[in-house]
């Protein structure tokens, strides 16, 4: 008979019968629909399956459920707040920030957890710490610039 | 139709792109129509074959034949004043729904925001061939001009009937027509209430000049931006039916490998499983994707497999299998799809090499080759097929959604009007997504589990399974006089193929030729195909032929140079990138340009070598492109730095290392892919031509990378790189 566990993801309390060596890229996609989650390589090395948890960047293909049970889950679904954007969301569609956008939502959720602790990022300091999201479109100066750009909105916001 | 015209109207023959099929023709209905468009206006694209000459192989002639006229999009205006425009072509992140909606809106003077494209649904969209080619500009992009033209004008026309006004004095704007003198308007809704009014264009039409465009030449930010960052949009992965299972297929340990036993008890055992095995398939279906796994582990197979070469022989592999004439066994046995051959060799000849190279101060052979690699789309393959009354639909990411379709058709003896394919906006292809692969394999699946059926491909089988840029051996040699001036051209390319391989300099003797081979993997279409094997050859090529008459590069190339909008190009790089001027210790410039697919384009690039390390790194790029009119600068922009980034991986480090049937570094950290810190600063230059109808830019703007920097690392080393990529483990420097 399968267990039931619950996951706390974007505030909200879902229950799962997922195994808990379960993929958490596969529990959020599949069992919770939420599918803004990309898979791209399985192995860490691509970024698209980035979540927050904690509010810090992981990769979901190579995180397990039984790893994140008392955890906070942000997927990209939960980043908006209403029809308010996150300032990195707006700064993508500001720069054009994509092509096919399939690395987008990994590309913001990095960044939200790049920035969530410093927003005075240098381009090369930028463009280090995304070494590990790939965009195959090559998309990539662009979406520095959206960085720095909504890294500007929000140092401006801050109180 | 001769070879040499098929180049005279800037399409050459293409052996990798070439395989949609036309099966049949449609009739238009309009009663048909309307019962599923709902009354309002319809305009049809009726065009003749002006296409045809695109392909190339044995089959052309009856083709032509069978293709009195052929519909290529349409457009409806409803009651309610929505303006639908309807077309086979597909989004992959080249953002042609966005600029394909700017041409509609501007013929049709409404906002952007009232047109909805429907694009790759075999049901509702006109037959397509397929998006490649970077021709969804200069033909899509022009019959959806024609088409939203066209309704503008049945709409003036019913306007002034209705008024008894003559139609030159109204007035179209913002979805309206106006009639000043008499201080009335009317909605397009209103004029096309009730109505089921068709129409189809004339193909000379007039349409608005590019220099009075006002929504197009306009960089407009892509149509759905808002679902694709907040995680809204459903890609093909994404789907989902109720009461789905997930699929899994047993994968054979090499190419050609076939099936000798199988033990699948274990996986039958697990809840809700299905195993189907069908000649050399395996897969299974399960309620969900772990289930489906561990099922999937739990099949026991043995398979028989016969040796095969590695990329160490490949070469030589290539030069020994030519094939003669028409095109080869590129399918290893036993895979489940076929492969994209169609076309054949290519020869062209023009005075006497012999004669010139025997009369020239200097002459120069030399060989380059380039490796297979891998498109990587970061969506790899993704199917959801679903059955119902012996009905097949399948949503997946396709180039060709009507080619798939054909296959779904053959592969399970149907006929294609049962089968219907759609294509949700996909996460890239880079002409990797021609085949249906994952769309056979999922409704297998599903057909024997009788519920819907999702099949994601995992990384590494999107790396094994699909299929490759074609890997090739080119052999130039050449002659040439003191003053520069070169004299013969004898250039082979095999394998590769025949995009691009025309020498765009002035050489009175040349032979040309593609050689088919065999090849030991499957290959098939890539981004800009062969032309960047034959620009990475030709561009060396000349830079040799500079440094031995010792010339400048740049002035070598103007002097053997006669076209003009190629001319632009290199000048207006040269000036951007200033070359000439000095550079730090270490650091090389170079070159590499040319022509392709209606788009001009030089490209500059500076490398910096770490002599310690062999350290190569690229640290700016310049482009200059030119491809006709411009629609969207933001989007070309976009286009264009994107293929010079991608051109950087196939120029510097991506090869598929294969022995024996198997690749040996198919998945992402064992295959390296630009990243961040592999972008140079890249600046760019559009020379917009008003007067010259739009190319794609996709595709063309990469072929200088890999030429330029070869070229720049000769510079800042004297070493001369010729094989691609140049630099996989650094450079050595001895
Ligand atoms: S899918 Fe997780 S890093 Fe690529
Ligand atoms: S936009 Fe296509 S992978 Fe980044």
């Amino acid at each position: 008979m399968a267990t039931t566990r619950q996951l706390n993801v974007n505030g909200r309390v879902y229950t799962t019968d997922a195994d808990p060596e379960a993929i958490l890229l596969f529990v959020l996609r599949d069992h919770l629909d939420l599918t803004g989650t990309k898979y791209g390589c399985g192995e860490g090395q691509c970024g698209a399956c980035t979540v927050l948890i904690d509010g810090k960047a992981r990769r979901s293909c190579i995180t397990r459920l039984a790893d994140v049970a008392q955890r906070q889950i942000t997927t990209i679904e939960g980043l908006a707040k209403g029809d308010q954007l996150h300032p990195l969301q707006q700064a993508f569609l500001d720069e054009a920030a994509m092509q096919c956008a399939y690395c987008t939502s990994g590309m913001i959720m990095s960044a939200v957890s790049l920035l969530s602790t410093r927003q005075d990022l240098s381009a090369a300091e930028i463009r280090r710490s995304m070494e590990g999201n790939v965009c195959r479109c090559g998309t990539y100066p662009r979406i520095v610039s959206a960085i720095q750009k909504a890294a500007e909105v929000m140092r401006e916001s801050r109180p | 139709m001769s070879r040499e015209l098929e180049f005279e109207a800037g399409v050459e023959p293409e052996r990798y792109e070439l395989t949609a099929l036309l099966r049949y023709c449609f009739e238009v209905d309009r009663r048909e129509f309307f019962k599923f468009l709902g009354t309002g206006l319809l305009i049809v694209c009726v065009w003749k074959d002006a296409y045809g000459m695109q392909e190339s192989g044995s089959d052309r002639g009856t083709r032509l034949q069978s293709l009195p006229a052929e519909i290529a999009a349409w457009l409806h205006i409803g009651e309610d004043g929505a303006v639908t425009a309807y077309t086979g072509k597909v989004e992959v992140g080249q953002n042609i729904r966005t600029s394909l909606s700017q041409a509609v809106a501007e013929e049709l003077h409404v906002p952007i925001s009232k047109v909805q494209m429907v694009m790759g649904d075999t049901k509702q969209t006109p037959y397509d061939r397929g998006t490649f080619g970077s021709r969804t500009t200069p033909e899509m992009n022009l019959q959806l001009r024609k088409v939203a033209s066209a309704a503008r004008d049945v709409l003036v026309g019913i306007a002034a009937s209705q008024w008894q006004v003559d139609r030159n004095r109204l007035l179209v704007g913002d979805g309206k027509i106006t009639d000043s003198a008499n201080e009335r308007s009317v909605e397009y809704a209103a004029l096309v209430k009730g109505n089921q009014l068709t129409g189809t264009v004339p193909a000379e039409d007039p349409l608005i000049p590019a220099t009075h465009w006002k929504v197009a030449g306009r960089s407009l930010p892509k149509i759905d931006g808002l679902d694709f960052v907040t995680g809204k949009h459903r890609y093909p992965s994404d789907q989902k039916l109720p009461e789905m299972l997930y699929g899994k297929v047993l994968r054979p340990p090499a190419f050609g490998a076939t099936l000798s036993s199988l033990d699948t008890h274990k996986a039958d055992k697990l809840p809700g499983a299905i195993v189907v095995h069908d000649g050399n398939f395996v897969g299974v279906a399960a309620p969900s994707a772990e289930i489906a796994s561990r099922a999937l582990a739990a099949v026991h197979a043995e398979w028989k497999s016969v040796p095969q070469i590695s990329n160490k022989e490949l070469f030589e592999y290539l030069k020994q299998n030519e094939e003669s004439g028409e095109s080869g066994g590129l399918v290893p046995p036993g895979s489940l799809a076929r492969s994209d051959s169609s076309g054949s060799a290519f020869r062209y000849e023009a005075g006497s090499v012999e004669k010139a190279l025997a009369s020239a101060d200097h002459r120069l052979q030399q060989t380059y080759t380039v490796s297979y690699i891998a498109h990587v789309p970061l969506e790899p393959r993704a199917a959801l097929a679903q059955w119902s009354d012996d009905n097949l639909t399948v949503w997946t990411g396709t180039q060709r959604p009507f080619g798939v379709r054909a296959e779904l058709a053959e592969a399970f003896r149907m006929s294609e009007e049962r089968v219907r394919v759609l294509m949700p906006d996909t996460g890239s292809a880079y002409g990797g997504k021609h085949t249906g692969e994952t769309a056979i394999e999922a409704a297998r699946l599903a057909r024997a589990a009788k519920r819907p059926v999702k099949l994601m491909w995992t990384r590494e089988e999107e790396f094994t399974w699909a299929y490759f840029r074609p890997a090739g051996v080119l052999e130039v040699s050449s002659g040439i006089r003191n003053d520069g001036t070169i004299l013969a051209w004898d250039f082979h390319n095999y394998n590769s193929g025949a995009m691009g391989i025309r020498t765009f300099y002035e050489i009175e003797n040349q032979r040309i030729q593609f050689h088919v081979t065999r090849s030991p993997l499957r290959q098939g279409s890539y981004r800009a195909l062969a032309a960047t094997a034959n620009h990475f050859a030709r561009e060396s090529h000349i830079d040799e032929l500079a440094h031995l008459v010792k010339m400048d590069p740049l002035g070598f190339r103007l002097k053997n140079l006669k076209n003009e909008r190629l001319r632009a190009v290199f000048e207006a790089a040269a000036k951007k990138f200033a070359w000439g001027q000095n550079k730090p210790a270490g650091h090389g410039f170079g070159m590499g340009g040319g022509f392709e697919k209606g788009g001009n384009v030089a490209t500059f690039a500076e490398v910096a070598v770490d002599r310690s390390t062999g350290d190569v790194k690229v640290v700016r790029m310049v482009t200059a492109f030119e491809c006709g009119a411009i629609v969207n600068p933001d989007g070309l922009l976009n286009q264009i730095e994107g293929a010079n980034i991608m051109g950087l991986g196939g120029a510097l480090f991506e090869a598929i290392d294969f022995s024996d049937g198997r690749i040996l570094n198919g998945r992402l950290s064992d295959y390296r892919v630009p990243r961040f810190s592999d972008v140079p600063a890249l600046q760019t230059v559009l020379l917009d031509r008003k007067d010259i109808p739009s190319a794609g830019a996709g595709e063309s703007s990469m072929v200088g990378v890999a030429p330029a920097i070869a070229n720049a690392i000769f510079d800042a080393t004297g070493i001369r790189l010729r094989s691609l990529p140049l630099v996989p483990n650094g450079l050595k420097i001895s």
